[in-house]
């Protein structure tokens, strides 16, 4: 019997062992490497030193905490109404919609809808504010990777709110909780699992975007995505390509540490 | 469950059936292996009938895949993979390709037409008697402006890019060589410079220009400019004339103190397996008659004298594509600058992309 169950898990030993943890060694192994191949750790010595590289993990956090901030700010209230209306698949399927479209298309949509000849600006010279420049700033930056991450905060809260027993809810009531109390001391507290995994979700991706540097924020936005792209593809620096990745990878890991559940707290929730 | 099951066997259906039709797609236009001819080139670099007018004459299919950058390509050669038998990179990429061995010598017993090339493009300093490429299209880096948002008189020198009056206005192109290229031109020294002096000199200079930076993109470019979103831009000329052809507001100018000269050559890589079929499309790209169409298609500059005679003359007096001599002999190619100061450059850049508006 315990040899049948370790057979069928050869596979997934295998795919694990192969797509997971030695791209990882890799990846280790590759940053501390110099350009010509030789063992070094210098290339960390150098990122820790360099002002550069140190303002540009500065500025992608910066940036994914606050894409982060406004998709949580937008999703959670659409994720608790989605919970309470009637059509609750035919609502969720219209937010899902949006990520069958290729995030290129979409970029270049925006493209359009932001240029000085574009949709919004016309809108403006109309309403007689005039043209203004909305592409390559930090807001429409933001703005379009956010309207790009919502489904991926959206779906984890609503599953979360859709979990929850309603009676819990009643229970409140009847104990004499406002709403406004409902909400702080039940729903939010049994509701913030969702909220964790949407929050990792959306904000390891947003640490590096890169695409959307470029094409919407016109390369005035620089993420450690980016600067990971330029070193495999223009300086074939793969050592401090594979530092920065790294680099990645433990930040992503403290975020999953600090956001993760703290299982220490016995019964965590004090409401 | 049962839904799940379908979902599944239906997509396995799907490519089962996509995967047998592609393969008799393919056999079915006579992709059969021996005659497939596979070009590597950047895109929309060609003119798609010049495809289809080798195919009719010699009998071998093409098979054209694109890239967007040298380096991108570099990359995918040397990881092999799929057969290239021919791609058409940049000067410094060819220097690059050859120390790296991934390039087959020319038989010139091979190939018919060499002399229709003008001379002044042959036996350069990145590939000396042109042992392993031959000239495809050359071009210049400059500037495009539109009249109606500026004065052209304003706009003749790498100078005038730092301009007060260009606040918030100018695109450049995204590439470390093309932009420190330009800030050492500006102050007349070599955009080949390796000295340390002369690139922290031109990082500081950099740094005063990101007022004027609308944004740092690159094919994108021709777009932004076409439909006026920007005044002025760094550009290539070939992208240059396609703009110029859907905007009649836009100029080219190729600065007088100096700027960078491309040429993109044709080399056959170590990955081929139909040299045959590469020797073919050179020599047919040599003949006068397709070089002149596929230069008044793609509207950079042909190095092949003879086409040059078959162009009409607007074409070929046009000084913003075909300068003069004078012009010419302040223009540089790309060297190789090997990885350290590649990587020196590309930092300095970085750091002019992080300044803040």
């Amino acid at each position: 019997m315990t040899k049948t169950k370790t057979m069928y898990s050869i596979p997934y030993i295998l795919w694990l062992l192969l797509f997971v943890v030695a791209p990882v060694l890799l990846i280790v192994y590759q940053s501390f490497t110099d350009i010509d191949g030789a063992f070094t750790v210098g290339n960390y010595g150098k990122y820790f030193t360099s002002s550069t590289a140190l303002r540009m993990t500065f500025n992608s956090l910066l940036y994914a905490g606050i894409i982060t901030a406004a998709v949580l700010l937008i999703s959670y209230p659409t994720a608790y109404f989605l919970s309470r209306t009637v059509h609750k698949q035919l609502w969720l399927m219209l937010i899902i919609l949006p990520t069958w479209i290729n995030l290129l298309l979409k970029a270049y949509a925006f493209i359009g809808i932001f240029s000085v000849n574009g949709t919004i600006n016309n809108f403006l010279e109309f309403a007689g504010i005039g043209r203004q420049q909305i592409l390559f700033t930090d807001t429409s930056f933001i703005f379009v990777a956010a309207y790009i991450e919502i489904p991926f905060m959206i779906l984890p809260i609503f599953n979360a709110l859709e979990e929850m027993n309603p009676s819990l809810i009643s229970a409140s009531r009847d104990l004499g909780a406002n709403t406004w109390q409902t909400f702080q001391r039940v729903i939010l507290p049994l509701s913030m699992n969702g909220v964790r995994s949407g929050v990792q979700a959306v904000f390891i991706p947003s640490l590096s975007l890169f695409m959307l540097t470029r094409l919407i924020g016109g390369n005035r936005v620089i993420t450690l995505g980016k600067a990971i792209e330029q070193h495999f593809m223009v300086t074939q620096n793969w050592g401090m390509g594979s530092t920065i990745g790294v680099i990645l990878i433990l930040s992503m890991v403290a975020i999953m540490l600090l956001t993760g559940e703290k299982k220490r707290r016995k019964g965590g929730n004090r409401a | 469950m049962r839904n799940l099951k379908v979902l599944f066997v239906g997509i396995i259906a799907i490519i089962c059936v996509l995967f047998v039709t592609s393969r008799q797609m393919r056999t079915s236009q006579g992709h059969t292996g021996d005659n497939t001819l596979t070009i590597y080139n950047w895109g929309d670099y060609i003119d798609p009938e010049l495809i289809k007018k080798f195919e009719q004459e010699t009998g071998y299919k093409v098979s054209y895949e694109t890239f967007d950058s040298n380096e991108a390509m570099f990359t995918k050669i040397q990881q092999g993979g799929t057969a290239y038998d021919l791609t058409i990179p940049s000067e410094y990429m060819i220097q690059k390709m050859m120390a790296e061995e991934m390039l087959i010598p020319l038989d010139y017993t091979k190939i018919k037409g060499i002399e229709n090339i003008d001379s002044r493009f042959m036996d350069l300093d990145f590939d000396p008697e042109n042992k392993y490429s031959i000239p495809y299209f050359w071009g210049t880096l400059g500037i495009i402006y539109n009249d109606k948002f500026v004065d052209g008189e304003n706009i003749q020198h790498w100078d005038d890019l730092w301009k007060e009056e260009l606040r918030d206005s100018v695109m450049l192109f995204d590439g470390a060589r093309e932009v420190i290229g330009l800030a050492l031109n500006s102050d007349g020294e070599s955009l080949n410079s390796k000295d340390d002096e002369l690139l922290a000199q031109a990082a500081r200079k950099l740094a005063k220009l990101p007022d004027n930076v609308k944004a740092i993109v690159a094919d994108e470019i021709k777009m932004y400019m076409i439909n006026e979103e920007a005044s002025v831009a760094v550009t290539f000329s070939g992208e240059a004339s396609e703009m110029l052809d859907n905007n009649e507001h836009l100029h080219y100018v190729i600065p007088s103190e100096g700027s960078n000269v491309w040429f993109d050559n044709i080399v056959i890589p170590k990955t081929t397996r139909n040299i045959d079929g590469a020797y073919a499309f050179i020599n047919f790209l040599l003949v006068p008659e397709n070089a002149a169409q596929n230069a008044e298609y793609i509207g950079y500059s042909t190095p092949n004298k003879e086409a040059m005679g078959l162009l009409p003359e607007e074409i070929i007096e046009d000084e913003q594509f075909y300068p003069p001599d004078e012009v010419i002999n302040h223009l540089e190619v790309y060297e190789d600058l090997g990885v350290e100061y590649i990587g020196i450059y590309n930092d300095i850049f970085l750091e002019f992309k992080m300044h803040r508006r």
